[in-house]
């Protein structure tokens, strides 16, 4: 199928929900929704998603929806399989279901983690999309563990001693991939095709495989509501966020910008980082560049890829 | 007594026993997570599976908090959904104990009590159970291990039972019951199925006819209307759970109520309690009893909901009553068994003096005599005026 068909197909995640304008975490959810070829059992931690897709009495799934509480997605999916599992022996359903668990990066990387790693360890078949907005949103634009270095979040605001997030950011998908398990990758959605690609691949395998996915917030970023898409491919062509895949353990890039540009392209987009462009702050732009040189190096090696 | 079905007498642990009523329940999924003391039923529960004893899918998870999230995320899709605890394993699943029962799934979970941390200590104590009192649980106590096998199999009926949709904690002592060799009547594996029955969810997740989303943002114009079903729900328990013990005393001659009463209907002074204690209790009152002391005793089964009219009515009339709680709320008034029994008394008979003794923290033995004890204490606030001391401490240093 190419895009138009997909575009076609009538969507699992219904209009009408409550995400603010510009955030992509919708068009995240709809493109996944679309790769998938089964009725599904949709899992999603507390966050934005959750809370702005399924208002009582109403709800924008078409499939069945389960939300539990912010930390454990990946356990209670892990619970619904086991129950699909046990039915399937014992002969009271033959029909095939896709599990799949949405979490942000607060669900995901920080208060979700242990709850991913043990599923992924016990080997639960789901897809697990972590739609990564960088900080927690849903509250207010708290700092995570995914939050980039120098970003201004309301509890790592920049102030007059401290300019922002100290810290760099987690790369989740190399944690997740070092458990070993079949198909982890990266994405974003200014290429809807590599999501959906990514996802068909992510349905296909026999147990966990895992999603993490760019997804811009204007609201928690400080940028233009119809700029979402196209920041995100400024983090790829500023090689901020590759888009990758580890499938059996093999590495391979699936993007290389012809030009790679400077990270401040992709910083200049975002209020949150406006702080680091004072003078003050130059080196810390350096800093960051410096971070993002040698993350897209590691990555380019892990892949193979000759200079 | 006429039974209608066969039993085997067996020689079991209070562990063993509640892993053979899993293995004959035979729940679709259980995902549990070990901690002393009640390690033993899922290590035995796991040698079940392994040998293709159970249909069951038995998930290992990596914590507590995720073991109760996995059984919501089964329940919700229609299993009959099982696990185990104990203590702080029972505290780490505090969150999704809520989510359970306000989602309205009928999870049936035995709870070894065992005291909570710090300092760290592994006996018994109700501290973890009391910790969840208001979890929305139902609550049943067992005084030895033929009643926790009995309370395990009645519970499956009383969560599924439509009036009722609640996930029930089946509580035995740790280490006392947990541990301790008993002779145990089973049913055959057959007459459990019968008595239980098939599970016929009204909604599941895995139904793709009919989708449903669970777990929605319900806000001020939704969430309290929630919340009173949830109540109304509370209401019907006690019910259910006497027509549910009646029907198995049909089948095995042991019938069950809210509460049992031991040489009460005379009794001048009495003692309330839950557990294993219980069985030292009754000691104590025929001890007294054969003194000429008017003793009593009231053995509660089900905590919560708390049938507050029933156990009033049954304590009407009482000189004095000691209510005996192996947990404290350090709210300085008292225990939380003894707060339930004294505002139920208010309401029915307010001349009944009641009277607490927090005991057994952290495993500490009880014995025949320090109940004995207990009851010429009562004797005496029987006589007094007013009772010079409502809340006291047996059995510790001080």
């Amino acid at each position: 199928m190419n895009l138009k068909d997909y575009a076609r197909k009538e969507p699992r995640l219904s209009p009408g929900h409550r995400l603010c304008a510009g955030c992509a975490a919708s068009t995240v959810a709809r493109l996944i929704m679309s790769a998938s070829e089964n009725p599904a059992v949709v899992g999603c931690a507390t966050g934005c998603l959750e809370v702005s897709t399924t208002i009582y009495p109403y709800t924008s799934w078409k499939d069945s929806f389960i939300h539990n509480a912010f930390e454990n997605v990946a356990a209670t999916i892990s619970g619904v399989e086991a129950a699909y599992r046990s039915f399937r022996r014992q002969g009271k359903l033959d029909e095939d279901f896709d599990f799949i668990a949405f979490g942000g990066d607060g669900g995901t990387y920080d208060i979700g983690f242990q709850s991913l790693s043990g599923a992924i360890e016990r080997g639960h078949d789901m897809v697990y999309v972590c739609y990564d907005n960088g900080a927690y949103m849903n509250t207010g634009i708290q700092r995570s563990s995914a939050t980039p270095k120098g970003a201004s979040t309301t509890t790592s605001p920049a102030g007059n001693e401290i300019p922002g997030k100290e810290q760099k950011r987690k790369e989740i998908t190399d944690i997740v991939a070092a458990h070993g398990i079949e198909y982890a990758a990266q994405t974003a959605p200014w290429r809807p095709q590599d999501i959906i690609k990514k996802a068909e691949k992510a349905f296909a395998v026999q147990g966990p495989a895992f999603l993490n996915v760019l997804a811009p917030c204007p609201r928690g970023w400080r940028s233009e509501n119809d700029k979402s898409i196209e920041i995100s491919r400024v983090a790829a062509d500023t090689c901020f966020w590759p888009l990758f895949e580890v499938e059996e353990g093999e590495w391979k890039l699936n993007y290389q910008p012809r030009e790679k540009k400077p990270v401040t392209d992709w910083l200049e987009m975002q209020g949150r980082f406006d702080h680091l462009f004072q003078d003050e702050n130059e080196h810390l732009l350096e800093d960051i560049q410096e971070q993002v040189d040698e993350r897209w190096q590691m990555i380019k090696n892990r892949c193979g890829v000759e200079e | 007594m006429s039974t209608e079905v066969e039993e085997k007498r067996v020689a079991k642990t209070g562990n063993e026993i509640v892993g053979e009523a899993m293995r004959q329940i035979n729940p679709d999924t259980v995902c549990a997570y070990p901690i002393t003391p009640q390690t033993d039923i899922v290590q035995n529960f796991s040698q079940y599976v392994a040998d293709g004893e159970v249909d069951t899918e038995f998930v290992t998870v990596e914590s507590e908090h995720s073991a109760m999230s996995a059984c919501v995320g089964a329940a919700a899709s229609g299993a009959r959904a099982m696990t185990a605890t104990a203590a702080n394993g029972l505290a780490l699943m505090w969150e999704v104990l809520y989510i359970a029962s306000s989602t309205r799934l009928p999870i049936v979970m035995p709870v070894v009590n065992r005291a909570l941390s710090a300092p760290i200590n592994i006996h018994c104590d109700h501290s973890d159970a009391m910790g969840a009192r208001d979890s929305g649980w139902i609550q049943l106590y067992g005084e030895n291990a033929q009643e926790v096998y009995d309370n395990t199999i009645q519970a499956v009926r009383i969560a599924e039972h439509e009036d009722v949709r609640l996930p029930v904690m089946v509580n035995l002592d740790g280490f006392i019951i947990s541990h301790a060799v008993e002779n145990v009547n089973m049913m055959s594996d057959e007459a459990v199925q019968n008595f239980i029955g098939e599970y016929e969810p009204e909604f599941s997740l895995l139904n793709s006819e009919d989708p449903v989303t669970v777990g929605p943002l319900a806000l001020q114009d939704f969430y309290f209307e929630f919340k009173k079903q949830q109540a109304d729900a509370a209401e019907n328990v006690a019910d259910v759970v006497q027509e549910v013990g009646r029907e198995y005393g049909e089948r095995t001659g042991r019938s069950y109520g809210l509460f049992e009463e031991y040489r009460l209907d005379d009794a001048e002074v009495a003692v309330v309690a839950l557990g294993s204690t219980t069985g030292t209790a009754r000691h104590s009152v025929d001890k007294l009893r054969s003194e000429g002391v008017k003793a009593g005793l009231l053995k509660l089964r089900l905590f919560r909901p708390f049938p507050a009219r029933e156990i009033a009515e049954a304590l009407s009339g009482l000189e004095a009553v000691g209510v005996l709680d192996r947990a404290d709320t350090f709210s300085t008034t008292g225990g939380p068994l003894f707060a339930d029994i004294k505002s139920a008394l208010y309401d029915v008979d307010p001349s009944v003096k009641p009277v607490n003794y927090i005991y057994g923290l952290g495993g500490r033995d009880i014995d025949e005599e320090e109940i004995a004890s207990v009851y010429r204490e009562l004797l005496e606030a029987a006589d007094a005026d007013r009772v010079e001391s409502p809340v006291n401490y047996i059995g510790v240093r001080e």
